[in-house]
């Protein structure tokens, strides 16, 4: 969309909103107030819808009675065709907001017979207009006058008179007109109406069909001039601006968890960061779908709100499975958190489905949302419009500060660090799960291939379903080799033995040890006895001898004594 | 051949006699009094004197006044005569300068062609 410079904002001519979803976001605002816009586009492609939109939300949302006059179609026809959407178009005329003039031109019961004009539907339309205090016309489709009157000549003349008259009343009129050969509309309205000419498309492209708006031109006014994807549904039509978001969301720091502790602690300990988009991607039934919904069980068990968007399970199917995991979803589903919308991608293109989502989310307003998978699309797109679609998707979320899982199946034989369609760089984390084939098993294996903005884990994870939900157990790692499963548990105990084995020597060598330690210790103190038995010895000698001496040298004075030598 | 084309000429003048015996309803509707709504009903009034004097009854309605007819009658063009009787319902829009159409219309060709030779009439079934 364009950016409107401050010069429009000064002198931009006045609007008049249609209450049409993303129809006012293109015209930047509206209609032009007061003015005639033409709508025109095939049989079938959503004029008069258009047109009665334009008048009931008129009447209903923005206090601006209307008149409808209807060529093709009585009022109660009108009011039947548009209760189907939700509109009371019979309590509207009841009370005076909206009248329904149905004007019939039976070609086969009219004589020209000189000259005439086209007074009596001014009139008509003048009366009609006064009546109710109108602000809003529309003559669906003014185009029956020129197959109703023979003198086109005259018919032209009186439209031209009829657009200058509205202009003059003031009213903002819409005047439906039928595709042409080569011009937009059969008659050449366009050459009429110049203000503002919007042409509705409905075609079909690989047997899909898809409606789109384009604004033709939209005198003195900035409008988006892409082809707009368009949808009719429960309530109405809606047009998406699927270009008009720019990439200057809004970011958040806030990190919700993941519904699994371990993958949280994987995930810098937190979890996802909010309002991130996260790919799951991994082969058939490597587990997508189980960490997909034990996220959507984590957000809605803190009482947020899960929109689930599944294309290729039913509601039904996927809260059974999951209960098998122990996530109860179905009690989210009761209490209106979580909410399903399962539908093949088929049913129709690739950005009916962009509506689709974005409407529902516009109503729902939910904290998170699943896509699973998104692989599925490619019945619908090539790669390139997938990725387009998918684009919007996440730039519409981040707006949105919703967080989204993306779901992506690998298909067998291709590099699994390789999304299907090509998304990973639009994506802030992506889980990547693969299954390890060993001796005669399977097992799943998760890791984190990327996580923007946070520290994160690069360990492998073996994770295992359980009935209490998902558990992640740390992988074997050994010597160049992963083991998981089964071949993990026999390591696991292989290494037990192993260390009651090594734990065994130990303590037998420990023990001898101990034995060699005392025997040598009894040694010592057998030689210590000894050496202070010889130690004794040695004294007790010496000292006998000190004593022999002693006693001699005693002996020898009392022998002189007695002796009675000098 | 004598007797077929008395035949036919008797079953026209029958039938003629019928129409003469039937009633013109007729609603002439204007928009205000411009020179075109004055030369419609001058010449309607004309055709109706000639054609079906005694047993017509027209009346103009002039929509200006009452816009609730036309939608009600849906009027359109202006200005228009509705043929409401005899049946059935014929509409002519315009000034009704083109009185050979409004007599084809109201079935009063025949009528006005009484005097025509009838040998080329009776050919046709």
């Amino acid at each position: 969309m364009q950016t409107q410079s401050p010069a429009k904002k000064l002198t931009g001519i006045a609007k008049c909103p249609t209450g049409i979803r993303g129809l006012d976001e293109i015209t930047d605002g509206g209609l032009p107030k007061g003015r005639p816009t033409l709508i025109c586009g095939a049989a079938g492609c959503g004029k008069t819808l258009l047109a009665t939109e334009f008048i009931v939300r008129g009447a209903s949302e923005f206090n601006e009675p209307g008149v409808f006059m209807a060529f093709e179609e009585t009022g109660k026809e009108l009011a039947d065709n548009v209760a189907s959407l939700g509109f009371d178009l019979a309590s509207l005329i009841r009370h005076k907001k909206v009248v329904v003039d149905h004007v019939r031109i039976e070609r086969s019961e009219i004589e020209e017979t000189g000259e005439y004009d086209l007074e009596g539907l001014f009139i008509r339309l003048g009366a009609a207009i006064d009546g109710i205090g109108a602000k809003r016309v529309v003559l669906d489709s003014i185009e029956e006058l020129f197959a109703g009157l023979p003198n086109q000549a005259i018919v032209r003349s009186e439209l031209r008179r009829l657009f200058l008259w509205l202009k003059d009343k003031g009213v903002t009129a819409v005047i439906t007109g039928e595709q042409g050969e080569k011009t937009l509309t059969r008659h050449g309205l366009e050459e009429y109406i110049s203000d503002c000419v919007i042409f509705l498309d409905h075609r079909v492209n690989n047997q899909i069909a898809t409606r789109r708006l384009r604004i033709v031109k939209y005198r003195g006014s900035a409008h988006g001039t892409n082809e707009y994807p368009t949808l009719i549904d429960q309530q109405g039509l809606s047009v998406l601006p699927i270009s008009s978001l720019g990439l200057n969301y809004p970011v958040s720091t806030e990190r919700v968890s993941s519904g699994i502790s371990r993958l949280d602690a994987m995930l810098g300990g937190k979890g996802y960061f909010k309002g991130s988009s996260i790919l799951i991607s991994g082969t058939a039934g490597s587990g997508k779908t189980s960490i997909a919904s034990a996220f959507a069980n984590s957000v809605c068990q803190r009482g947020g709100r899960c929109l689930y968007w599944s294309s290729e399970e039913s509601p039904g199917q996927i809260v059974r499975d999951m209960a098998s995991i122990g996530f109860d979803l179905d009690r989210h589903v009761r209490k209106n958190l979580l909410r399903f919308h399962s539908i093949r991608p088929t049913l129709y293109g690739l950005e009916n489905h962009l509506v689709v989502l974005h409407k529902m989310v516009t109503e729902f307003r939910p904290d998170a949302l699943i896509m699973d998978p998104i692989t599925n699309l490619t019945a619908v797109g090539n790669d390139e419009e997938i990725k387009g679609m998918l684009t919007r998707v996440i730039d519409f979320l981040k707006n949105e500060g919703i967080t989204a899982i993306f779901t992506s199946l690998t298909a067998g034989g291709t590099i699994l660090e390789q999304s299907e369609v090509g998304v990973s760089s639009l994506m802030d984390a992506w889980l990547l799960l693969s299954m390890v084939q060993s001796a005669s098993e399977r097992n799943r294996v998760l890791y984190l291939l990327k996580s923007r903005g946070m520290d994160h884990s690069n360990q492998m994870r073996e994770f295992v379903l359980t009935g209490n939900g998902i558990e992640l157990v740390d992988v074997y790692a050994g010597l160049g080799t992963v083991y998981t499963g089964a071949a993990r548990l026999s390591q696991k105990a292989r290494d037990e033995a192993d260390a009651l084995e090594r734990r065994q020597t130990e303590e037998r060598r420990q023990r001898d040890l101990d034995m060699e330690r005392r025997s040598l210790q009894a040694q010592l103190d057998a030689l210590q006895t000894r050496l202070a038995n010889i130690t004794a010895e040695q004294e007790l000698g010496l000292s006998l001898e000190k004593q022999r001496d002693d006693a001699g040298q005693r002996a020898e004075s009392q022998m002189a004594r007695a002796r009675k030598a000098d | 051949m004598k007797t077929k084309i008395s035949q036919a000429q008797a079953a026209l003048e029958k039938a003629a006699a019928q129409q003469q015996a039937q009633r013109y309803v007729l609603r002439l509707y204007i928009t205000g009094m411009t020179r075109r709504s004055m030369q419609a009903v001058g010449n309607i009034r004309k055709i109706c004197e000639e054609h079906l004097e005694g047993r017509y009854d027209l009346e103009v309605i002039d929509i200006h006044q009452q816009p609730t007819l036309a939608e009600g009658e849906q009027i359109i063009a202006a200005p228009t005569l509705i043929k409401k009787l005899p049946l059935p319902l014929r509409r002519f829009i315009g000034d009704m300068s083109n009185t050979e159409r409004i007599l084809l219309g109201m079935d009063l060709r025949k009528a006005a062609e009484k005097g025509a030779p009838v040998g080329t009439d009776s050919k046709q079934p």
